[in-house]
């Protein structure tokens, strides 16, 4: 599969050969996860601990020294490959934050890479945690100058995702994995659903009827800006953008009458219709208009002679 | 024409037509995602890849026609969870762990006889160097153990503490779990730092082993030359059969890593580190259990069992046993 340098999506292949293309996750979004999931980690050994200091009461003594030693490395190194073998690739926290760990060769995610992945956290997270908690007890040792390089060759594996470009961390780069954001989208209501015989009977439809070269004026990425300014909600502020756009859009396309305020919308959804039924039907043919045409047309958009 | 009347555009036809079956599929995903494969009934299984199917076909048809930016983004996304549903590899981590330690470790180690013999070389050169230096001039002793290591175990030593040491009870007020435990941390650590020498090209791993095999030799031959020589061993193979197999097993993964930088072959370093790295992570990874079985072993058999003969048996045992696992699932190979 290829993966260029400094690409921040991994396309995986679908059965039929469709190209799903995953978007990688940021470095904030997986700091958060991690955060939630040692959170859970801390809670859990104390609970854990506690519950048996309660239901063994004094006879524990100093087994609970050895105790914690054990319960806090096997959750430290079982918590994550249990969650992500058993969850498909997401931890607590990663299921939470809408990430998953997948394969980068876009196969099954299988349990030894997960494994692997898992097993350099050690080197990457637990001891620069401790280099920082207490600088100058990892090296009692040494002298102070040889402690402070020591102690930043073990940062070396925390900071390992900001020296490659594709932000992995070491333990991804070895299991062959990869984490990726799955941000849910929802479907959001159909803009055009207008059926062709209500346009038999004269409607207010009829009132906005865009010429080919007027709707010529435009491309796909304006169309998709003015597909996200119909689907916004909100209310307040939106009336001025609205209005803003009408009269942006009359002078592109050289609109005889201007529209009053009110009808804005009206105006922009019937233009937005007819503006994607025009470029539906180019693409279809196989001329995909991506950008806008420079300059304005005329009062009556008859001016420009059609190319 | 239907009750739905036909519309305009074919992309809002298309997604009048299809709509129903994505929604559909979208309910399934939720629940999968929640509360994984097994809530499905057996209708709405065989309907999970009918339906992926479909949706990646509407997805290639919407990126065709359809310039609602919105609907291809909703269909990207519902492809994309449905193929992590269909082929996410979930399993059951039990099952895993134990595929894992029945086949693939001792076949892993198979594999890797020439960075074993390696690895194994340098620490057995080391034992032997060790110990024929330390016999004939018993002052380097001081230079191949470490001062925390020896304790009270030097060539000053009388012999009678040498012997009591090696049928010492454990010390009063410390639990022999605490003991184990704290062992067991701290030789995994070594393993999992042999992995990270890797890193260096794999010559600081057969650095670390040569050394430990000194320090051991120079132990033997202390206790040789006060005639314990063979009670040395009885005390130290039981578990260091097992510990020592472990490390070594280490330095074999950091060897398979260091190899990979070195001489990466036809492949890129990234993309020879991407399929080496991971069995030589698996090989620590199994690696980690036998050092809490030889933990176990150091602080508990070791105080149960006085008798030289005893001890010497139990380590034969043990060596059989890890010849005769690492032998296993040959057939399984085959076949």
């Amino acid at each position: 599969m290829a993966e260029p340098a400094g690409a921040r999506t991994v396309d995986v292949l679908a059965t039929d050969g469709t190209v799903l293309p995953f978007e990688q996750a940021g470095l904030v979004e997986r700091c958060a996860a991690l955060c939630v999931d040692q959170v859970i980690i801390f809670a859990a050994t104390g609970i854990m601990v506690l519950g048996a200091l309660l239901v063994l009461g004094g006879a524990l003594g100093i087994h609970v020294l050895s105790l914690m030693i054990v319960i806090n490395f096997v959750l430290r190194n079982a918590y994550f490959s249990f969650f992500e073998v058993r969850g498909g690739g997401a931890t607590p926290g990663k299921h939470w934050l809408r990430l998953r760990v997948i394969s980068r060769d876009g196969g099954a995610l299988q349990p030894e890479q997960v494994l692997v992945r898992n097993l350099t956290r050690e080197f990457e997270v637990f001891v620069p945690m401790s280099v920082l908690a207490a600088p100058q007890g990892m090296f009692p040792d040494l002298p102070p100058w040889a402690g402070a390089l020591c102690s930043l060759w073990l940062l070396v594996g925390a900071l390992f995702p900001f020296f490659n470009p594709r932000r992995f961390r070491l333990g991804d780069l070895l299991g062959g994995t990869i984490v990726v954001s799955m941000p849910r989208i929802e479907l959001r209501p159909e803009l055009v659903a207008a059926p062709v015989e209500r346009r038999s009977q004269p409607t207010t439809d009829t009132e906005y009827e865009f010429t080919s070269v007027q709707l010529g004026q435009y491309g796909i990425d304006q169309l998709q800006v003015l597909e996200d300014l119909l689907r916004v909600d909100d209310e307040f502020e939106h009336k001025e953008t609205l209005v803003a756009v009408l009269r942006r859009v009359e002078a592109k396309i050289g609109w005889d009458t201007p529209t009053p305020e009110a009808r804005a919308g009206e105006f922009l959804a019937a233009f937005y219709a007819q503006l994607r039924r025009h470029l539906e039907q180019k693409a279809l043919f196989g001329v995909r208009q991506q950008h806008k045409r420079e300059g304005r047309l005329e009062r009556g958009g008859r001016s420009e002679p059609p190319t | 024409m239907n009750a739905g009347g036909r519309f305009e555009l074919r992309s809002a036809q298309f997604r009048h037509e299809r709509q129903a079956s994505w929604q559909e599929l979208e309910s399934l995903l939720k629940r999968i995602e929640d509360s994984g494969l097994a809530v499905l009934s057996h209708d709405e299984l065989t309907q999970l890849p009918l339906l992926y199917r479909s949706a990646i076909g509407s997805l290639s048809v919407a990126r065709a026609i359809s310039l609602d930016r919105n609907l291809v983004q909703y269909l990207t996304g519902l492809a994309q969870r449905a193929h992590l549903a269909m082929y996410s590899g979930r399993r059951r981590p039990v099952e895993g762990v134990v595929q894992f330690f029945a086949r693939r470790f001792p076949q892993l180690l198979r594999s890797f006889r020439v960075p074993f013999a390696i690895a194994f070389g340098s620490l057995l050169a080391g034992v032997l160097i060790g110990y024929q230096l330390t016999r004939h001039s018993p002052d380097r002793y001081y230079g191949f153990v470490p001062e925390a290591l020896a304790q009270d175990r030097t060539p000053s030593t009388p012999t009678a503490q040498l012997r009591a040491i090696l049928y010492s009870k454990p010390r009063q007020g410390v639990a022999l779990d605490v003991f184990a435990s704290f062992l067991f941390d701290h030789n995994a650590r070594i393993g999992i730092s042999c992995l990270a020498l890797g890193f260096a090209g794999g010559v600081p791993v057969i650095l670390l082993l040569f050394s430990n095999g000194l320090t051991l030799g120079a132990m033997a031959a202390l206790y040789a030359s006060r005639g314990l020589g063979g009670e040395f061993w009885a005390w130290i193979l039981p578990h260091g059969v097992t510990e020592l197999l472990a490390v070594v097993l280490c330095g074999t993964a950091g060897l398979v890593f260091g190899a990979a930088i070195l001489f990466p072959g036809s492949l890129s370093r990234l993309d020879r580190l991407r399929t080496r790295g991971r069995d030589a992570g698996l090989l620590v990874l199994g690696a980690v259990p036998m050092f809490f079985f030889a933990a176990l072993f150091e602080s508990f058999f070791r105080s149960l069992s006085q008798e030289p003969s005893l001890r010497w048996t139990v380590a034969a045992l043990v060596a059989t046993g890890w010849v005769l696992y690492f032998a296993s699932g040959r057939e399984a190979a085959r076949g």
